[in-house]
């Protein structure tokens, strides 16, 4: 997601990382065009996104993690974000490329205009045998 | 016209939780309308002071409305319509 925001940058970069339904776990990561090209805006392209939900839905797949970048300020979700937050079930994670150097990562709920962050675990694979991963 | 329209998970609060529910009608207008009918409170979270909203998409089949005449979008028997909220924020 990281790499996708620096290289996208300066125009916000946006995707979403697919799971199995009611599993919570995000595995298949799905880089999308940002339709609207914009340092401060992105929005996917409405032919691409009903492909994307017909792909999940026959895969029996959800969003879970819905990410976006930032690209002058903090990695954190601005009105517009919570405004359009359509998903009550994902993860919305934002990154932000306002600094070269340092990465900026975080993880939000966003539920009927509500802001929750949640602490990030970087892992390099999750373990599937556990019991589900915790809220 | 009947059709089968699917519902997103945001919306699913006016259809008591179904993923896809039956409408009819022969324009998306008409289709909406017989939605609000049943399924209560559906037409204020498509249209907007008489146009769809901007950040919902709807499509007839796999054509996204906006390019086939939006709420005057014709609808043929046994097609599908999709509604997905715009996946978007800045």
């Amino acid at each position: 997601m990281v790499a996708h925001a620096r290289r996208d940058h300066p125009d916000e970069a946006c995707g979403v990382v697919a799971g199995p339904e009611g599993s919570d776990v995000p595995l298949r990561f799905i880089p999308m065009l940002n339709a609207a090209r914009s340092p401060t805006f992105y929005e996917f392209d409405s032919t691409d996104l009903l492909k994307l939900y017909r792909e999940m839905d026959a895969n029996d797949e959800v969003p879970v993690v819905i990410y976006h970048s930032h690209t002058a300020t903090e990695a954190y979700p601005s009105r517009t974000d919570v405004s359009y937050a359509s998903e009550p079930d994902a993860h919305y994670v934002l990154v932000s490329t306002r600094d070269p150097q340092a990465d900026e990562l975080r993880s939000f709920r966003i539920v009927d205009g509500e802001i929750t962050e949640e602490p990030v675990d970087v892992v390099a694979e999750y373990d599937q045998t556990a019991p589900s991963l915790p809220e | 016209m009947a059709v089968t329209v699917s519902i997103p998970t945001i919306l699913r609060t006016h259809t008591g939780g179904q993923k896809t529910v039956e409408a009819s009608g022969s324009t998306l207008a008409e289709v909406i309308d017989n939605l609000e009918a049943t399924h209560g409170g559906i037409k204020g979270r498509l249209v907007k002071e008489g146009s769809l909203h901007r950040f919902v998409n709807i499509y007839v089949n796999d054509e996204d409305v906006r390019f086939t005449g939006g709420l005057d979008a014709s609808v043929s028997d046994g097609d599908n319509v999709t509604i997905l909220p715009a996946v978007a924020g800045g």
